[in-house]
């Protein structure tokens, strides 16, 4: 074997262990990020009944609009994992593909909170208004920038793919934006429940 | 265009303020005029600033640890003469300046001496404690580093261009709020947090993978010298407090930049909520500091009692234990504020808990003192000095425990006496043990033990003399930053704490007379073996300063003490049969430009310059990025040139150099058996 040869495997055993470091590492960094939005929630439970004379949650959510952002981003996990399948069948085109869909809904999210926001803010509700809405952009605006993030990201990757195709470090980088894909929806589950719900019974 | 940053911003209010924007500039144009005329900043960028070698990354971290130890200090040293004076008169510094000087004081010492102190000595040694050839992530550390720098960068500057904050190092709403504190002082203090955490919460992560994936074969968790079972457990800590300050941070910040109501006294705004926020990072954060200390104290006090450490298993379960427990204690912070008696009896009873893991340790190390054959080492001494004057601090903590006696003792001198008690000897004596003792396998030659000696005999009676009074004081009703007083019975206290900080002052002086020294005549104090002190965990394997490697063979364990083991067992400074290519990381130049953008961010952020905070969140972004492309990251090191490095290192060893080992032969068939002739 030649040395070039040899080289070049010596380079993929230590990426291979790095990448192994990385997803544990970005398992947890996740937590770090839960804790984040663990102590928002808390935030947001603790002011929510503070609305100052302003509009209380009863007067502002819209089940039914929230039920259609919760739909585009069930929806857009569920894409992702089928792009995660295609990954694993070595199908870098179904991958770009269904990244695609993925980066439409989870655009689509993006629009109907702002949305929802601008609505807000325009009949005199913005997050100055009081505590429990400060609170409420808090939370509800740190997600929605995790998922604008994570659209970046998905730009980044499908990049990737067409560029560099299935390579390690790029499998590794799909499975780790899937990770924190799948982590936003379940932060947004939390959100649903604890937000939207009790805040219209 | 520059948003609220005028020409007013410089500090024209009063001499004391403009003599310290004076030397903070100054000092930073000498430091720029002396790099360009050794004509260095070549070698600083491409051999310091953009490598990615943990080693070099730590001594980074440790010079700014020091540079920041005393700007914080002299903060401390006008403090106390302020108040040495300020008997029924202003003193020499107004109100407002008084304020700015306590709040920088605290800020600074948490989070830029000994944040960075420990993350600096954890990054140097930790890698070669369990035998790994680097962190996980050396690019995210390069990172961490520069983020802490910027967010020391932006309480320097603050001195300068505005002021500080004058709400305190906790800064507790609505004070801090908006209303009350129109101006930049507390958006330098949230800044420099928020870009400073952040780079900490990647240390945490960092060293979380590293000590989980890189042990070296054999390396069992319970065989984990104590110091990476410290790093270990902060490491984890940081992980889940630090979000905490991010978040309670940014949210002051929102009230305060876009008029957000989690705080403020109206509009539905709960200051509450701070408090507990705050110190649910808070008080883990003490234990951030103290626990890495904890376990320099343990590798130091083994080493120079030439004994196995004493009970490392009920060390390593006392730190989980404090680890743990470090989350339940917070609210002992405010036991003033409000809360039922219930409540305030269930944490004062936990934070009495706290006692009994710390208590535990202390039996240890004296244990293992205990028929040791102790020599004086200036580490040894800071060690000794720890424990006398740290069970101190720590029979006061139980007393503040105490919700009733809390209620009369917060907020004054007794608590400001209490928690220096424990971080003077805790944390910082821990760390100049670690100087001390870690400082050849980063350079590659000893301390002088005398300067180091006489620095250790300066800070402990500079501590006793500047602290003890405060407890006093405390105990007649002074209360906790003060700018001036009534009560002349006071004063006489307040001078000896003065004179006390002045021979702290001397501590540090011995200190930089000690590095000079030591620099100077570094050629007769050598350290060849790569082991001066006859160490006994794997750092001391390797080469003085390592090799970019560490190991050339990744070395396997089978002993807590591994080196003492590989010397007793003869295997130690043998040369390998064949040595082979290593992969090393490329170095970056992303780090000191990811560190720049937080910098102008943060700065940005203070002065409401909102194009330059959008320019740099942007490329900041497009860095991240280029980093996320790039696949060639690695390099090799050829065999040959391992085989060329390490012929060269062991070459330079001949037997004299090395330790004898007659005395520490196990007798009897147990390796852990006592050594002759002292157990």
């Amino acid at each position: 074997m030649s040395e070039t040869a040899l080289n070049s495997e010596l380079l993929e055993h230590e990426e291979k262990k790095s990448l192994e470091s990385r997803e544990f590492g970005f398992w947890v960094y996740l937590m770090t990020d839960a804790v984040i939005f663990a102590l928002l929630f808390a935030s947001y439970v603790v002011l929510s009944k503070n609305s100052a004379a302003g509009p209380t949650s009863r007067d502002l959510f819209d089940l039914g609009h929230t039920a259609g952002e919760t739909a585009l981003l069930l929806l857009s996990s569920l894409t992702f994992g089928l792009a995660t399948i295609a990954m694993t069948s070595d199908q870098a085109g179904r991958v770009v593909q269904w990244l695609f869909v993925t980066l439409i809904l989870g655009l689509g999210f993006l629009a109907m909170e702002m949305l929802e926001f601008h609505g807000m803010i325009a009949q005199g509700a913005g997050p100055g208004t009081s505590g429990f809405l400060s609170a409420f952009f808090t939370l509800v605006g740190t997600h929605g920038l995790h998922v604008a993030f994570g659209a970046i990201g998905i730009c980044v990757v499908i990049g990737q793919v067409l560029v560099k195709g299935l390579t390690l470090p790029v499998r590794s980088r799909l499975v780790r934006l899937g990770l924190f894909w799948h982590f936003l929806d379940i932060v947004w589950i939390g959100i649903f429940s604890v937000v939207y719900l009790p805040g219209v019974m | 265009m520059l948003g609220r940053l005028t020409i007013e911003a410089i500090p024209l209010y009063s001499w004391v303020a403009m003599g310290g924007a004076a030397v903070t500039v100054g000092g930073g144009i000498a430091v720029f005029l002396l790099i360009t005329y050794l004509r260095a900043w070549k070698v600083l960028w491409t051999d310091w600033l953009t490598s990615l070698d943990h080693k070099k990354i730590g001594i980074m971290y440790v010079v700014l640890a020091l540079v920041m130890l005393v700007r914080g200090f002299i903060d401390a040293l006008m403090m106390r003469a302020q108040q040495a004076i300020a008997l029924n008169n202003e003193g020499y510094l107004p109100p407002e300046h008084f304020e700015q000087i306590f709040s920088s004081h605290g800020t600074i010492m948490i989070f830029f001496v000994a944040m960075p102190f420990l993350t600096g000595l954890i990054n140097i040694i930790v890698p070669q404690q369990i035998g790994a050839r680097d962190v996980a992530f050396p690019f995210l550390n390069s990172v961490s580093l520069f983020l802490t720098a910027a967010g020391a960068g932006l309480v320097l500057i603050s001195l300068a261009i505005g002021k500080f904050s004058t709400a305190g190092w906790t800064g507790y709403p609505p004070y801090s709020g908006i209303d009350y504190n129109p101006g930049v002082g507390v958006d330098y203090w949230l800044w420099a947090l928020i870009v400073s955490g952040v780079g900490s919460t990647a240390s945490g992560i960092n060293f979380i993978v590293t000590i989980v994936k890189n042990r070296c074969p054999g390396m069992t968790y319970m065989r984990m010298p104590m110091f990476t079972w410290t790093t270990l457990c902060i490491s984890i800590l940081i992980a889940f407090a630090f979000p905490a300050l991010t978040v309670v941070a940014a949210q002051l910040a929102l009230d305060r930049t876009l008029g957000f109501h989690f705080f403020t006294n109206g509009d539905g705004g709960n200051m509450m909520l701070f408090a507990n926020l705050l110190w649910i990072w808070g008080h883990p954060e003490v234990y951030i500091l103290i626990l890495p200390a904890f376990g320099i104290f343990s590798e130091v006090v083994a080493t120079f009692s030439r004994k196995r450490l004493f009970g490392y298993k009920s060390l390593v379960y006392a730190t989980a234990c404090i680890a743990i427990l470090s989350f339940t204690v917070w609210l002992h912070h405010f036991f003033t504020m409000g809360s039922s008696a219930n409540v305030n009896a269930v944490f004062g009873i936990a934070t009495m808990i706290i006692a009994v893991p710390t208590g535990v340790k202390i039996f240890d190390w004296m244990f293992t003192m205990y028929r040791g054959r102790i020599e004086f080492h200036p580490s040894m001494v800071f060690t000794i000095g720890f424990m006398v004057t740290f069970v101190i601090g720590g029979v006061t903590g139980v007393l503040l425990a105490l919700p009733p006696a809390d209620y009369l003792m917060h907020n004054s001198t007794f608590l400001v006496a209490h928690f220096h008690n424990m971080l003077i000897p805790g944390a910082l004596f821990g760390y100049f043990a670690g100087l001390n003792y870690w400082f050849p396998k980063a350079f590659g030659f000893k301390l002088d033990a005398k300067w180091g000696i006489r620095s250790f005999w300066f800070w402990i009676i500079g501590f006793y003399l500047a602290f003890m009074p405060l407890y006093v004081l405390g105990f007649m009703g002074m209360s906790r930053r003060m700018e001036h007083y009534a009560d002349p019975n006071w004063q006489p206290y307040l001078i000896v704490a003065a004179l006390g900080a002045v021979c702290v002052l001397l501590g540090i002086v011995c200190i930089a007379i000690q590095l000079y020294v030591s620099a100077k005549n570094w050629g007769s104090a050598r350290d060849l073996t790569g082991d001066p002190w006859n160490g006994r965990t794997l750092e001391w394997a390797t080469a003085s300063p390592a090799a970019p490697y560490n190991f050339a063979i990744v070395p396997t364990v089978r002993d807590i003490d591994a080196f003492h083991d590989m010397k007793l067992g003869g295997t130690a400074y043998q040369p390998a049969a064949a040595y082979e290519d290593i992969v090393m990381p490329k170095s970056s130049g992303l780090g000191p430009v990811l560190g720049a953008l937080s910098f102008a961010l943060g700065f940005a952020m203070v002065w409401y310059i909102w194009w330059l905070a959008a320019l740099a969140f942007v490329l900041a972004l497009v860095c991240v990025g280029i980093r996320a492309c790039d696949d060639e990251s690695e390099f090799i090191i050829p065999a040959a040139e391992v085989a060329r490095i390490e012929g060269a290192h062991l070459g330079q060893i001949t037997s004299a150099d090395m330790h004898d080992m007659r005395d520490f032969q196990p007798v009897g068939p147990a390796s852990g058996a006592p050594l002759p002739g002292r157990a």
